[in-house]
């Protein structure tokens, strides 16, 4: 990701991106993805900065970053670890997995470890049925994980 | 890559590359795992390996990386090709390889078995055993896809290119008459016809509304306008479902084509395919095939060189399930947040930016091309009365064979558990399969032998919804499930009208009292009252028919329920406040192991005498009971 590029240049990518935009009117989404992409989360500078640039109340933007479960407006962790809630993760025992991370780290679902090393979110189907339980690590698709497997994967963030 | 201006240049394109798709689908003579056929095994093959999002994460990537490096080093590059390939749907048993013309299935593969795939069947022609399917029942092993008992009952017809072509080179989907569909209705049918023949198919949305699908295209034709827009909802909210992103993984072609198709009739000059952004691999395959259709010219200005022009875009979902509904959908596009509008008026009238729009599911838009090229008739001789064609499921749960099956309607829930899913796995006891996901309900055993289509789930009080198809079993608490749904429902509702804002709601907390232990008669009742009332006063689909798996658990397993309010006890053994441990007298011989792994102390006795917990003070780990070895620690 982007981490080492100062914050106005993450600005200046952001503007070219918006002024590359055909339509801006139905890219609201897509200017959200790009942003949340480039600075980590969506704080309120960002989201007044893209209010001005596409000339809409702050306060319909606000209403769509809140709206979105893939926007936070919280700085995430330097590891992100996604369990899969789907229907059939539960039925094979995502549940157990979830409270097994949220024992073990100390933090529920949709938080951050007080060191921002990791963070722990619940996610709605990733659509990798076959390989329930499944759970996302940085982006990697993990399947077939069983709670055991929950400390190594703890132990390969920290 | 050659520019296709007419349809002849078309046709001309897909016989210059049909010897390659020929070699897949004109089977050779079976090659026997004994002997070896030498004039094969020196000739032309080809190696498709799923590139689906489960098999890729389960290394199918290196798979290919390493067959490829194996080739190089036997200097066999110009006659053997390795592919990636969409979903085979035999997730359970991935990651797969299928090697062409011996239609030999390999499964579980692992990078490190490249080596001896090369080496042992594609130089010497000797069949690796060890990585065929062995058939649980008969533990026979079986090479070839038609015979493996997954397949038996299936007729592939969406997932039709799955498993068959490279979804990234569009020459292979021209070479299977890719864009013939569309060819033919620019240079020989009316929208009027085209319209025809999609009403006469029986085509009905796959998304889990089941509208016909001509009679909306009808709709969306009469509502004259200079902007229509055709939207592909690929969406795919439902946890459970990945039928919709096995086929844009697999076949994006294929919705492509159908939504141009679909303009042609409606009018319609620009197209949206609105995915959710948890599908990373399928917008990048969608990506390389709307580029390579422009570039080739099947998309864009003039198609064919006729004066109909087309492009599609791609948007982007962002975590919402609502936004599966067609008018949250069409709000999200807009850049709003996803809330349902009233209908009427309907979006066929007036859609997106208020144009008339039509919105249909991934699925249904994949039957259209080969409705088209086939004809109507030929897609309503499968299926029932009412539901023509097939259906995909995925099938996931406490079954042997997870993955996503195609079957044609009016096959049973029976056959699709037991026949093709290969039964319940680890020999428990089957206790109920969840169709229609949030939408739907749960079915009991004495429902096995429906025949599945539209109709008859929705009169056993489920609904075939978009597919998802999961299978519980005596493990399993209803109770839970019920409100494991609401749990989802209530949090990804809009919140605009209050019935599902504030009554989803209520319907949770009173299913978290009641598997705590909290539970009263008096809120049974009240549960039966809310979910009747939100049914009917809520706007949008998602409200409608969140209290579905309630209503359908309370239905079929009213007895849980009333265990758990009454008895203050879950039969499954599954909500830990409801549970109790007990050490039996008789069985327990007083070795103390259970007293020792307890983390609060809570159970005493002396040596070689029977042991007692003390129910206050457990905390229900468990952990008695996983050590000792004598079955005296039970769960009541």
């Amino acid at each position: 990701m982007c981490k080492n590029i100062y914050a106005d240049e993450k600005f200046k990518i952001l503007d070219d991106f918006i002024d590359g935009m055909d339509e801006k009117e139905g890219s609201l989404i897509a200017i959200l993805h790009k942003a949340q992409d480039l600075f980590g989360y969506l704080p309120k500078e960002v989201q007044l900065h893209i209010s001005r640039k596409l000339s809409i109340p702050a306060a319909k933007v606000n209403g769509v970053v809140t709206f979105y479960s893939y926007f936070s407006e919280v700085p995430r962790g330097k590891h992100v670890i996604n369990i899969c809630m789907g229907t059939a993760c539960f039925v094979r025992g995502a549940a157990e997995l979830l409270r097994k991370t949220e024992e073990a780290l100390g933090i529920k679902a949709g938080q951050t470890t007080e060191d921002g090393n990791i963070s722990v979110d619940a996610l709605r189907c990733v659509g990798a049925c076959g390989l329930a339980p499944v759970v996302v690590v940085d982006g990697k698709v993990h399947g077939r994980v069983e709670p055991e497997q929950m400390d190594e994967i703890l132990k390969s963030c920290r | 890559m050659d520019k296709i201006r007419t349809f002849n240049d078309l046709l001309a394109m897909r016989e210059k590359y049909k010897s390659d798709i020929d070699l897949r689908t004109t089977l050779k003579t079976k090659v026997s795992a004994k002997e070896t056929d030498k004039k094969d095994s020196a000739g032309v093959m080809h190696i498709l390996v799923c590139g689906g999002t489960g098999c890729k994460s389960s290394d199918s990537e290196d798979i290919i990386k390493n067959l490829k490096m194996q080739i190089e080093k036997a200097n066999l590059a110009d006659r053997v090709k390795v592919d990636p390939t969409g979903c085979f749907g035999f997730c359970e048993k991935g990651p797969i390889v299928k090697i062409y013309p011996d239609d030999v299935f390999y499964v579980e593969v692992k990078p490190e078995d490249a080596e001896e795939i090369i080496q042992e069947h594609v130089i010497n022609g000797r069949i690796v055993e060890r990585l065929l399917y062995t058939e649980p029942n008969t533990n026979e092993k079986k090479h070839h896809h038609e015979d493996i008992s997954f397949y038996g009952k299936q007729k592939r017809v969406a997932l039709r290119n799955c498993g068959l072509i490279n979804p990234e080179d569009i020459r292979e989907y021209i070479a299977v008459d890719g864009y013939k569909a569309l060819g033919t209705v620019l240079t020989s049918k009316t929208r009027d016809e085209v319209i025809d023949i999609v009403k006469k198919s029986g085509l009905r949305g796959r998304g889990g509304g089941g509208f016909p699908t001509g009679l909306k295209w009808e709709f969306a034709k009469k509502y004259e306008n200079d902007q229509k827009y055709i939207i592909c909802n690929a969406d795919e909210g439902d946890p459970g479902a990945f039928m919709d992103r096995s086929i844009l993984e697999g076949d994006p072609h294929s919705v492509i084509e159908a939504m141009a198709i679909a303009g042609y009739a409606v009018g319609a000059s620009l197209g949206y395919i609105y995915i959710r952004a948890e599908y990373p691999l399928a917008i990048h395959r969608l990506e390389i095939a709307i580029n390579q259709a422009r570039e080739i010219g099947v998309l864009g200005k003039n198609i064919f060189g006729t004066d109909f022009s087309f492009d599609v875009h791609i948007k982007y979902g962002a975590g919402a399930f609502v936004c599966g509904e067609e008018t949250a959908l069409i709000n999200s596009i807009e850049g709003n947040r996803g809330e349902p509008r009233n209908k009427p008026p309907f979006p066929a009238e007036k859609g997106l930016w208020n144009k008339p729009t039509t919105v249909n599911n991934v699925e249904t838009f994949a039957n259209i091309p080969p409705i088209i090229l086939n004809g109507a008739e030929w897609f309503a001789s499968t299926g029932t009365e009412k539901s023509k064609g097939t259906k995909v499921f995925a099938l996931a749960g406490k079954v042997n064979n997870v993955g996503l099956v195609e079957v044609p309607m009016g096959v049973t829930l029976r056959e699709i558990i037991y026949d093709i899913g290969g039964g319940i796995k680890n020999g428990k006891k089957f206790k109920a399969v969840q169709t229609g996901g949030p939408s739907g309900g749960c079915i009991p055993e004495k429902f096995l032998d429906t025949p599945i289509d539209y109709d008859s789930l929705t009169a056993i009080g489920s609904m075939m919804g978009s597919g998802g198809m999961i299978v519980m079993d005596e493990d399993n608490c209803m109770v839970d499930v019920a409100k494991f749904y609401l749990e989802f429902t209530q949090d990804e509702s809009c919140g605009k009208c209050t019935p599902c804002r504030v009554g989803n709601k209520r319907i949770h907390e009173i299913l978290v009292k009641i598997t705590e232990g909290r539970g009263t008669e008096k809120d049974l009742e009240n549960l039966k009252d809310l979910c009747q009332v939100i049914k009917d006063t809520a706007l949008c689909g998602l409200g409608q028919t969140a209290p579905n798996p309630v209503l359908s658990t309370m239905k079929y397993f009213w007895d849980e329920y009333v265990a758990h309010v009454k008895e203050k006890r879950c039969p499954a053994g599954v909500c830990t406040s409801l549970l109790r441990y007990k050490i039996l007298e008789d069985k327990c011989i007083g070795c103390t192991a259970c007293a020792r792994a307890c983390p609060v102390n809570c159970i005493s006795g002396q040596v070689k005498k029977p042991h007692v917990i003390n129910s206050e003070k457990c905390i229900k780990c468990g952990a008695c009971m996983k050590t000792c070895k004598f079955k005296a620690v039970v769960r009541v």
